[in-house]
């Protein structure tokens, strides 16, 4: 008999195992695949590691600040600031057609940068600053309200809100068009006022860490264990049946399957109307360069694109891809420092939305052929926006929705979960609650953050 | 334990919470929230490790009590004296 069953050995299942073990509770991690980090994870291939999920961590902030989810989750976790290794980063910049915005990790870049290109905006952009950093994002007051709406009643300049809501929508919005403010608020922050980081390793140093801590508190993970089903008595979670047939119990279930996910385990075909999974999928391409990227002209860590001056974020309806925007990455752009140095090869990550149904309804025969030629094509669409490096590329690698599907098992391959989030985790089961994307919080802070807000609030404070 | 071993108890919780913080200045009567910057989670960590360490109940109802070190102490005192500090 367990304390609490955890579902999902991502960023936030982890994270909620770490707290809820650290309080003497018997906790098990059930992974369904065979490796631990779910969206943000890593593999390697062709003698080369590579990360999925990961382009920066969000929400920077320097060493001894007491302040924002990065101190938050640190305490919480008991780990060091230096463990995380984060090298910010060097320059990112939002990019349409004749006009660029470039911001960094502190916000008078990007506040010159608005007064320079929409003058007349300038004293309004001051205002909205004001209105955001006193959002609460533990209280999440006005969550779901239009983040649109809002930023039209403290913006005149269409192309200003558009060029706003690009970064944001891209690095974690589950909703087609429009986005949360609450989200909005969180996404603004995460991005503008605190700022991007990466460590040197990657991904795997953030997660092997995780895992270390985890396991040290006595912790149990096991890796290729999915569940089939959740055996449901009444209002309460009872039992957790294993796909090997093995039957785990435990007070408490906390899932980072996702909501729709999670409501199919149980076994009480419940009434409840399962809640509209999320949409919205990408393709990531890798390409390796013989050289830096500061050798072709490109420093900056991440360039989000447009190619028209209104912003479209909704699933491809009529293709494979959606090649009218996009996240140009290089891991290479962050300042690692001395002892460090450049990494060994250069790499331009590239980000486009792409449809869940099309790639996965796509024969064996076109897959291969069609992930080819769609890497040619956004690549070919990026170049209008950076130095083109075609001629410098010595490897690629490209994940699609099947990929984040084979991952995450989430519905849709839905990156961000679905739109509407389950802010309080609860579900109809007493003793069931969710974490991660669909509680409410994305991006590798976020994901961190929900699975110990979660823990602590309905595994910790009633046991 | 006596007052002052519990405040050293709560300095070494804090110190656990809040590894990176020096809390040798740390004025008795003024909030944590405000010294330390403490929000709704770490003051949670200070009553799981009281419960951890020493098997002290704390019911939600009464976390206002922890608000300070004195405030801390005053509460925690006839909750603790019983315990011998190992």
């Amino acid at each position: 008999m367990y304390d609490t069953i955890i579902i999902g050995a991502g960023m936030s299942g982890l994270a909620a195992g770490i707290r809820l073990a650290m309080y003497d509770q018997r906790v098990c991690i059930l992974e369904k695949h065979y490796t631990i980090g779910g969206l943000n994870s890593f593999y390697r291939t062709a003698g080369r590691n590579f990360d999925v999920g990961l382009h920066a961590l969000t929400n920077y902030t320097d060493k001894g600040a007491k302040r924002g989810p990065l101190a938050r989750l640190l305490r919480q976790l008991r780990l060091k600031w230096e463990d995380f290794q984060l090298a910010p980063q060097l320059g990112s910049a939002i990019a349409f057609p004749g006009i660029r915005l470039n911001f960094n990790n502190d916000i008078e870049l990007l506040r010159g940068e608005i007064a320079n290109a929409f003058p007349s905006e300038r004293d309004r952009f001051a205002v909205l600053l004001t209105k955001l950093v006193d959002y609460d994002d533990l209280k999440q007051e006005d969550f779901e309200r239009s983040a649109r709406q809002f930023l039209k009643e403290h913006l005149r300049d269409p192309l200003l809100i558009e060029m706003l809501l690009c970064p944001l929508m891209w690095y974690g919005n589950a909703r087609e068009n429009d986005m949360d403010f609450g989200q909005f608020c969180i996404m603004f922050r995460s991005i503008f006022l605190e700022g991007f980081a990466r460590p040197y390793q990657g991904v795997r140093l953030i997660l092997k860490h995780l895992v270390r801590k985890f396991r040290s508190l006595g912790g149990e993970l096991r890796l290729r264990s999915g569940v089939e089903s959740i055996h449901v008595e009444g209002d309460r979670a009872v039992s957790v049946l294993l796909e090997n047939g093995e039957v785990l119990q435990s007070r408490w279930i906390l899932s980072s399957a996702g909501s729709v996910e999670t409501l199919r385990l149980c076994d009480d075909l419940s009434s409840s109307l399962p809640p509209e999974p999320g949409c919205l999928s990408f393709i990531e391409s890798i390409s390796v360069l013989d050289c830096q990227p500061k050798h072709i002209g490109f420093d900056k860590t991440i360039v989000f694109f447009n190619d028209s001056e209104e912003f479209h974020w909704a699933r491809p309806k009529h293709e494979l891809c959606d090649l009218r925007t996009g996240v140009i990455c290089s891991p290479n752009n962050y300042d690692y420092g001395p002892s460090s140095g450049d990494l060994d090869e250069g790499f331009i990550r590239l980000t486009t939305l792409a449809n869940f149904d099309r790639w996965t309804q796509l024969p064996e025969s076109r897959y291969r052929a069609e992930k080819m030629r769609w890497y040619e094509q956004s690549v070919a669409s990026a170049v209008r926006f950076m130095p083109d490096f075609r001629n410098r590329v010595v490897a690629t690698d490209i994940f699609t929705p099947r990929t984040i599907r084979r991952f995450t098992f989430h519905d849709n391959g839905a990156v961000y979960g679905a739109p509407r989030k389950r802010l309080d985790g609860t579900t109809h089961l007493k003793n069931l609650f969710l974490c991660g994307t669909d509680q409410g919080y994305v991006g590798i802070v976020g994901a961190i953050v929900s699975g110990l807000s979660m823990a602590n609030q309905h595994c910790l404070r009633t046991s | 334990m006596t007052p002052a071993e519990i405040r050293e108890e709560i300095i070494d919780i804090l110190s656990d919470i809040a590894p990176d913080e020096d809390l040798t200045n740390l004025d008795d009567d003024k909030s944590f929230r405000e010294q330390l910057e403490l929000d709704s989670m770490d003051f949670l960590d200070i009553v799981m490790e009281l419960r951890k360490r020493h098997r002290v109940q704390i019911p939600e109802a009464e976390y206002g009590n922890l608000a300070s070190m004195s405030s801390t102490v005053t509460y925690l005192e006839p909750k603790m004296k019983e315990i011998v500090r190992a």
